[in-house]
């Protein structure tokens, strides 16, 4: 019970967007949150990470309302990538990533040794170190998005929170993303809207539709045919091998 | 924490801290110096010397009683009045341009100090009470006012970067007409002369304790906004990600907010609503100390300083015989530095 949401409904301009989410991150692993275009993916992990106040239930951290905890305090655990990031500021790439130190950091404390080794492991890990230098303005979609990752690493979190990481990414480094995730030793959950990727590596399936969170589980057990057919609309076949769950289209 | 901040992020500003506060130093000496030296009566640098020796550090070294007059009560007074305001102006931009994510927030644009002068106004016509504070508490009053106003006005209106500036047009245009009414339909004769020049910016009437009034507060305002430094970087993508950085946001943005609306009202109840510091300053410092915003703020408010002081000095010189607003001064500068910052926002979509 780290990080887990009880009964969240959020409405935004009169419309019920989350709709009565009870979840609980898994104690390890990646928890893949996936679910067609509008469905309150976005949505319920801006709750969950406490960007938004719910208007009905509450999140928790470590059974604690979130509504009660100090942003900073959040912060030095708890770290989200959303969807898209702009910024007017002429930062460098590693100027960004540095950011992540913020929460960590005493407000007139120097930067130590331990920041610039944590800036270092995450553009490691997001293999963006030799772009460190570069103005964010002029780096790719794709590479914007692993500099927010390695912003996000910066702040060794225990939770991470990533909001369709892989969207810009080329396969490749989509496939190095997916891999890095359960490696990170943090609690992950992800939103995807590739149902192969999200059975191919993560632990976990949560899907929401319309709001609601209609099946938790691990991917064998959760994604089958009938539930892919009434969630997304299309016809599907899955089939488990010794490879894995494999989601075909027709 | 400023020099960890420079070295750690592995950008290379133009100097170094150490190199920067020297030479910003320096130059505020120099401002101020030519300030006390300029104007109708030159006076020379040994006069300057003796009579800053005498009042300062107890000295009785020759000077003729009425240049030291002139050295101790008008400008030494008015340079570091006017060190004031610029080191506020450009301090409030510097706050208002991270906070409201727009490179054109300044006070002039946002119409606070538009607001502010109609509070001072108001105070002075309708005679609510002599002195410096009590025009403040009007400044200040208004200020905050024309600040609800536009954010209202702005955020009811869809919010987004680019009402804001909208919103403050409107809001500018609004206080202004107050302004002017209230000074059309209740001013004497005597009290508009005096007013209508104020209002354009002028250090001209400044004396010692206006001096008192500005400097602890910009001291303590820029204090407070180095201790938030990194809040301010941490605005650089939005008010969600400052959030997911530990940031306070409704807290960090409320204060911040009143503090800017303070420095505003402080700097118009003395000098008058000046516009385009606020603007220029923090976009020049950017150029040469990168944007982190422990070395923006302290840049800035020394070359705010620096900047006024100067312009201060030109508008004594300028036409002899005679004084312009000082705000005329800063708006022949800083209207094509506007201009150019409008084309280059503009190629960069
Ligand atoms: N602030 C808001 N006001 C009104 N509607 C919103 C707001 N935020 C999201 N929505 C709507 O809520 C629905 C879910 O959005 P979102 O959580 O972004 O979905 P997803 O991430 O699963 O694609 C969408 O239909 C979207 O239009
Ligand atoms: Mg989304």
């Amino acid at each position: 019970m780290t990080l887990s949401a009880e009964n969240v409904s959020w409405t935004a301009g009169g419309a019920p967007i989350v709709r009565d989410v009870t979840l609980a991150l898994p104690e390890k692993g990646v928890l893949g949150l996936v679910g067609p275009n509008g469905s309150g993916k976005s949505s319920l992990l801006r709750l969950l990470a406490g960007l938004r106040r719910g208007t009905g239930g509450a999140v928790y951290v470590d059974g604690q309302p979130i509504t009660r905890i100090r942003r900073a305090e959040i912060a030095r655990r708890l770290a989200v990538v959303e969807q898209q990031a702009t910024t007017e500021v002429a930062l460098s790439a590693r100027e960004v990533v540095a950011l992540g130190r913020a929460p960590q950091r005493a407000a007139w404390s120097a930067w130590t040794e331990r920041d610039e080794a944590a800036v270092a492991s995450a553009l490691e890990r997001t293999g963006m170190m030799h772009r460190a230098a570069q103005q964010w303005s002029t780096l790719s979609g794709g590479e914007r998005q692993r500099i927010q990752i390695a912003r996000a690493l910066a702040q060794e979190p225990r939770e991470l929170l990533l909001d369709e990481p892989t969207n810009h990414l080329d396969i490749r480094h989509q496939l190095d993303l997916m891999r890095l995730l359960p490696r990170l030793g943090t609690r992950v959950v992800v939103a995807l809207h590739d149902l192969n990727q999200a059975a191919a590596f993560c632990s976990e399936i949560a899907v929401m539709h319309e709001g609601r969170l209609i099946a938790q589980g691990a991917p064998a057990q959760v994604l089958n045919a009938s539930l892919i057919g009434e969630v997304f609309a299309v016809d599907a076949s899955v089939t488990c091998g010794p490879t894995g769950t494999r989601i075909s289209f027709f | 924490m400023i020099a960890g901040t420079l070295s750690a992020r592995g950008s290379r500003p133009v100097l170094g801290l150490g190199g920067f506060l020297l030479i910003g130093t320096a130059a505020l000496l120099a401002a101020v110096t030519c300030g006390i030296m300029f104007g109708e009566i030159a006076v020379t640098p040994h006069e300057v010397a003796n009579t800053l020796a005498n009042r300062l550090l107890g000295f009785d070294l020759p000077v003729d009683p009425i240049r030291e007059g002139i050295i101790w009560h008008y400008r030494l007074s008015r340079a570091a009045v006017a060190v004031c305001a610029g080191a506020s102006l450009a301090i409030c931009g510097v706050v208002l341009q991270a906070l409201l994510r727009n490179p054109l927030a300044e006070p002039y644009l946002l119409g606070i100090s538009a607001g502010a002068s109609t509070g001072a106004v108001t105070v002075i016509v309708l005679s609510l009470g002599a002195g410096a504070l009590t025009v403040s508490a009007g400044a200040f009053a208004g200020a905050a006012l024309a600040f609800a106003f536009v954010a209202i006005l702005a955020f009811g209106s869809g919010g987004g970067t680019d009402r804001i500036i909208l919103a403050g047009i409107a809001g500018s245009q609004l206080f202004n007409a107050a302004t002017s009414f209230i000074v059309t339909s209740s001013a004497t004769a005597e009290q508009t002369r005096g007013i209508m020049f104020w209002l354009l910016g002028s250090l001209g009437g400044v004396r010692w304790p206006d001096a008192g009034l500005a400097f602890p507060v910009v001291l303590l305002a820029l204090a407070y906004c180095l201790y938030r430094a990194r809040a301010l970087d941490a605005f650089a993508f939005g008010e969600d990600a400052a959030a997911s950085l530990g940031v306070d946001v409704t807290r960090v943005r409320i204060e911040l907010f009143a503090l800017t609306a303070m420095l505003t009202a402080t700097v118009v109840s003395i000098i008058g609503a000046v516009g385009f510091v606020g603007l220029v300053i923090p976009h020049a410092m950017r150029f040469l100390v990168g944007p982190s915003h422990g070395r923006l703020i302290l840049a800035s408010a020394l070359a705010g300083g620096v900047f006024m002081a100067l312009a201060d000095v030109l508008s004594r010189l300028v036409l002899p015989g005679q004084v312009l607003p000082v705000g005329v001064i800063t708006a022949l500068f800083g209207a094509p530095v506007f201009g150019v910052i409008l084309w280059r926002s503009r190629g960069a979509k």
